[in-house]
């Protein structure tokens, strides 16, 4: 399989060479009608092949506190009191494949992470060199690292299923089909649908979460309260750090024409005095 | 070659922003999409053994079931033709694999005689003629051949069956028909759904 037509942008290199133009894939996740099951956590791990890891007990059904280098798919449990009630909310944390990915563009590892035409952005960790800067760049804490292999692994949007035409193993287990996958367009307007029925049924804040600071990105989010995204431990207004968009941006060309003025400057400087004179 | 201290900082130096200007070449060391674990696994339909809802599975051995392979489960999911679970699965369901490659399952007859504490291995011809005697026994003891009115009701009520929820229509069939028309064992209990 020609994999690199289908490869769009690659950290750390010049632009891809993908060509091809395949539907954008996205994952829907509907967190209204999310029981707090666990069975994408569990499909997760199973299909990966990923380690068991301890759980901790945090007060609430949540698995643990935060994802880690072993567990790419993680439900959060927040509770939510209001004056009309109690909520009981739930969200899936995992990667959000953005379209702009702050991971790719902080990576200075060639081909370490790469952006598929159908919007995953996956990691390769024969190419990871552990430096971890995808942390910083990454407004979602996703990536984490594993101090075993010195590299850094964070979902992959089941790569390997989608690229032979299945969904990923989270959307297949999910029972109530509170996960859904198809083509982002049509999950938006699953997305949608589902927001006009919940400002129906009491949820007028109710919204689609698509960021477009990271221009919009492959997992779509039903929020119930859709005005507050941070009540389920997502950022308001995610953006790629600015600290990364000037180093790895208008830093690069500083540093580069630095570069080429010092060479430059020797040559002039070479051409003027000529070699190094002995010392009388 | 005399390599001076000079010399080498200056090629070194060369060297290196030759490299970070023109760059490596590395589209070959690029990886390929994974490639797909399930691709030519052998998928056999099963029924999820744990509740009675009964969702049906795909398991993936390894291996095409050729005459010298060894199947292996490696992969279970949702069956998605099943029209229960329609693909989807439990978080207990998803975990069947586990069940099945499992260095703590059951493979060997374990007994524990009455009144003892201790498991004791024994083999599976013992376990059936053991079963077949103390069934013998209790049908021979307690079968109710005629109600208080005289009337032929043939009830054995201190044997009982259970049934999984794996076991098909088929089979719940012959269980009904070995032992309640057979040894006419009244209290039998299966999940007969699928």
């Amino acid at each position: 399989m020609a994999a690199t037509l289908n490869i769009v942008r690659v950290s750390a290199s010049p632009p891809a060479a993908g060509i091809r133009s395949e539907p954008t894939i996205a994952k829907l996740v509907d967190t209204s009608t999310c029981i707090g099951c666990k069975a994408c956590e569990v499909a997760c791990q199973e299909w990966n092949d990923l380690p068991p890891e301890t759980t901790v007990q945090m007060g609430t059904y949540q698995t643990m506190p935060d994802m880690t280098s072993n567990v790419w798919n993680l439900i959060r449990f927040s509770e939510h009191d209001t004056d009309d009630g109690f909520h009981w909310l739930m969200r899936k944390d995992q990667c959000m494949h953005c379209a702009e990915p702050g991971c790719l563009i902080a990576c200075p590892a060639p081909g370490a992470i790469v952006q598929y035409a159908n919007g995953i952005v996956d990691f390769h960790q024969d190419a990871c060199i552990g430096c971890g800067y995808c942390m910083t760049g990454c407004p979602f804490n996703v990536p984490k690292f594993a101090e075993k292999t010195r590299r850094v692994y964070k979902c992959t949007m089941c790569v390997d299923r989608v690229a032979v035409g299945l969904q990923p193993a989270c959307v297949k287990a999910c029972p109530t089909s509170c996960l859904q996958f198809g083509t982002k367009d049509a999950m938006l307007q699953a997305a949608n649908r589902r927001v006009e029925q919940l400002k129906e049924n009491g949820f007028p804040q109710a919204a689609v979460y698509d960021p477009p600071g990271v221009g919009g990105t492959s997992v779509v989010t039903v929020l119930a309260f859709g005005d507050r995204p941070e009540l389920y431990g997502l950022p308001a207004s995610p953006v790629v750090p600015r600290a990364v968009l000037f180093w790895k941006g208008a830093l690069k060309g500083i540093g580069n024409l630095a570069i080429a003025g010092g060479v430059l400057a020797a040559a002039v400087h070479f051409i003027r005095y000529g070699r190094k004179q002995k010392a009388p | 070659m005399h390599t001076s201290r000079r010399e080498f900082l200056k090629g070194a130096t060369t060297g290196g922003v030759a490299l970070s200007v023109l760059g490596f070449d590395l589209t070959a060391a690029m990886a390929q999409v994974r490639e797909l674990k399930i691709a030519r696994t052998t998928e056999t339909r099963s029924t999820c053994p744990y509740c009675s809802v009964s969702c049906g599975v795909i398991i993936h051995t390894l291996g095409d079931r050729s005459r010298n392979v060894t199947p292996t489960v490696v992969h279970v999911e949702g069956d998605p033709d099943h029209p229960i679970n329609q693909g989807t699965l439990c978080p207990k369901g998803i975990t069947l694999k586990q069940n099945i490659v499992n260095d703590r399952r059951l493979t060997k007859v374990l007994y524990r005689a009455p009144g003892t504490r201790a498991w004791q291995e024994r083999p599976w011809d013992w376990a059936v003629d053991r079963i077949a005697r103390l069934v013998k026994d209790a049908r021979d003891r307690d079968l109710i051949e005629r109600d208080a009115r005289g009337r032929a009701i043939n009830a054995l009520t201190s044997v009982g069956v259970i049934g999984g929820c794996t076991d098909t229509n088929e089979i719940n069939y012959l269980l009904v028909k070995a032992f309640r028309a057979g040894l006419g064992v009244i209290p039998i209990e299966q999940q007969s759904r699928i």
